[in-house]
């Protein structure tokens, strides 16, 4: 179990917040809304980790993250409802499921479009996070069940802090040790200079497709929990601007870098919410405001994002 | 003598230019070839034909006996042809170590599975990666810059960190384009020692590009002179150095 043994120290700082979290949540200290959005960081922490796989070390610029985070919610709440798997226990399975989805639909799409590279392969993913949208959209011709425009409605509510914890805690460890293995070494080789990769021998299209599915997994996991959290999803859930949010948190947190995603996957969560609280409502669209303006001033100061090192142009 | 590289009829043309003109040479085993000509001759067309950062309109390349017209670049690479870069294409933001790592890993594989779960066999291989660099890094002198980034190393260790990671792979065969550009007397001298002691110490056939007449006429068993795509003459040094043709189309009026 070295597994274990090697994340010794992460796993007791996991536990510890665990507990801390555990303790505000049972004392009644925090309120069941805040709880939910505790949770909430935690996925989509999840997700813009996949995000930073496929961007942030492999260099693949996607603007179509969201759509793999909606794959994976929506093929778990399907299983899930109409299977009745509604138990805890089925939980890990349907997860796996709604991940394993979305990682597959990655690979058959990554095939023809992951010889784009840089804008050319954003505007292809921006295409097909379109192409999923309207899909879910239309998505009740397919099955009532999933509710079409109209919204998927009564998921099982299955997400608690305990299993996004385990499972979020798990999926970052496995992560970590797949980026310091040859297979991360090469996906930094790839961002770096794709040229040179297949130069000393490294398959450049399988570790792209390698990351873009497995970032795409991470994305279906998360979004699974998430439609076990809120039971209720909707199109509009998983649309372009829910992308953007991830490639927000990515860079904020600093390219290829996983302490900053779970640190901007906090701040930034914290952010929009905290202003939601901290705003009074007649002006509460005004965050839109100034969201886009922290980025313009973050881009400005910090290109490299707020956990990196680097300053300035390089 | 096998030959370890043959190239036959090749051609490439970009639009209406005859980049590589039906050229065919080849490289016996433990030889030194070098390629010299003009700029704009086609001599780095070849090195990108040969390692496939090219098709080839026409022609042949076999490798130890075996057509490899069609390899994709990382199978050549795999099978034991290794190459420089003209201008540099180091992982910049990667560290010396990780650049020669990268390129050991390549060739000795462990699963997903086994680097997630961190099994016996992941941390045996990523210790002879490790090991196997730095080997290299003290042979070619870059000792102490294991951890800089190879980015930020001066240009001259730039070249032997490319070289180290080259020789990383375990090539038989080492296309080497314009190791001296931009290096001064001193340096070039270094260079040559250098790669009289790699090609001694890793068994290779080499094919090297070079302007640096020192360099190359010093290293090379045999030379090949092109022009326009096409070869002018193939012979020794000292035959290279008389010949006319060669005079006038390369090295000007003065001889060497």
């Amino acid at each position: 179990m070295r597994f274990l043994l090697e994340s010794r120290k992460l796993i007791l700082l996991a536990a510890g917040i665990y507990v801390v979290l555990k303790l505000l949540f049972n004392l009644g200290i925090v309120s069941e809304y805040i709880q939910q959005i505790t949770i909430y960081v935690f996925i989509v922490v999840l997700a813009a980790t996949g995000l930073n796989v496929i961007y942030g070390y492999t260099g693949q610029f996607s603007l179509g993250h969201a759509a793999f985070y909606g794959i994976g919610a929506y093929t778990s709440a399907y299983l899930v409802k109409t299977l009745g798997l509604d138990s805890v226990f089925a939980l890990p399975a349907t997860l796996l499921a709604g991940g394993i989805m979305a990682g597959l639909v990655a690979c058959v799409i990554g095939i023809p479009i992951l010889r784009l590279r840089d804008d050319f392969l954003g505007i292809a993913t921006l295409g097909f996070g379109i192409l999923v949208r309207v899909f879910f959209d239309n998505s009740d011709r397919i099955s009532e069940t999933l509710g079409g425009s109209r919204g998927f409605t009564g998921i099982a509510k299955l997400t608690s802090l305990e299993t996004t914890f385990v499972v979020t805690v798990f999926l970052l460890i496995v992560t970590r040790n797949i980026i310091s293995s040859r297979y991360g070494l090469f996906w930094r080789c790839i961002k770096d200079d794709e040229t040179a990769s297949a130069s000393i021998g490294i398959d450049t299209t399988r570790m792209k497709l390698m990351a873009f599915s497995y970032g795409c997994f991470l994305a279906g996991v998360a979004g699974a929990l998430y439609a076990h959290l809120y039971t209720f999803l909707h199109p509009s859930n998983f649309d372009f601007l829910k992308s953007i949010d991830f490639l927000i948190i990515v860079i904020l947190g600093g390219m290829g870098n996983i302490a900053g995603t779970i640190w901007a996957g906090l701040i930034w969560v914290g952010f929009i919410e905290g202003l939601r609280i901290v705003l009074p409502s007649n002006i509460l669209d005004l965050r839109w405001v100034f969201i886009p303006l922290l980025l313009i001033g973050l881009m400005m100061w910090r290109p490299y994002g707020l956990m990196s090192r680097k300053k300035g142009h390089g | 003598m096998t030959a370890m590289l043959e190239v036959e009829r090749l051609e490439k043309r970009f639009g209406g230019v005859r980049a590589v003109d039906g050229l065919s040479f080849h490289v016996d085993k433990g030889e030194a070839l070098g390629i010299i000509g003009p700029n704009g001759a086609g001599k780095t067309t070849v090195f990108n034909l040969i390692t496939r950062f090219y098709t080839p309109d026409s022609g042949r390349i076999r490798f130890m006996g075996r057509t490899i017209t069609h390899f994709p670049p990382y199978r050549l690479a795999r099978l034991g042809i290794a190459r420089t870069f003209q201008n540099l294409r180091l992982f910049k933001d990667l560290t010396v170590l990780e650049n020669i790592t990268s390129a050991h890993l390549t060739g000795h594989s462990y699963s997903p599975l086994s680097g997630i779960f961190r099994t016996r066999k992941h941390l045996r291989i990523e210790r002879e990666a490790r090991e196997n660099a730095m080997m290299l890094v003290d042979f070619l002198g870059l000792g102490g810059k294991e951890q800089t980034p190879a980015g930020s190393l001066p240009y001259g260790e730039q070249r032997r960190l490319e070289m180290a990671r080259a020789l990383a792979i375990r090539p038989k065969l080492l296309l080497i384009d314009e190791p001296g550009a931009g290096m001064n007397p001193r340096e070039i001298k270094d260079l040559l020692t250098t790669l009289r002691e790699v090609k001694e110490r890793f068994d290779l056939t080499i094919v090297m590009i070079e302007h640096q007449m020192g360099l190359v006429m010093n290293v090379s068993d045999r030379i090949l002179v092109m022009d326009f795509g096409e070869k002018i003459m193939e012979g020794t040094p000292s035959e290279v150095r008389k010949d006319r043709r060669v005079i006038e189309a390369y090295l000007g009026e003065e001889p060497v």
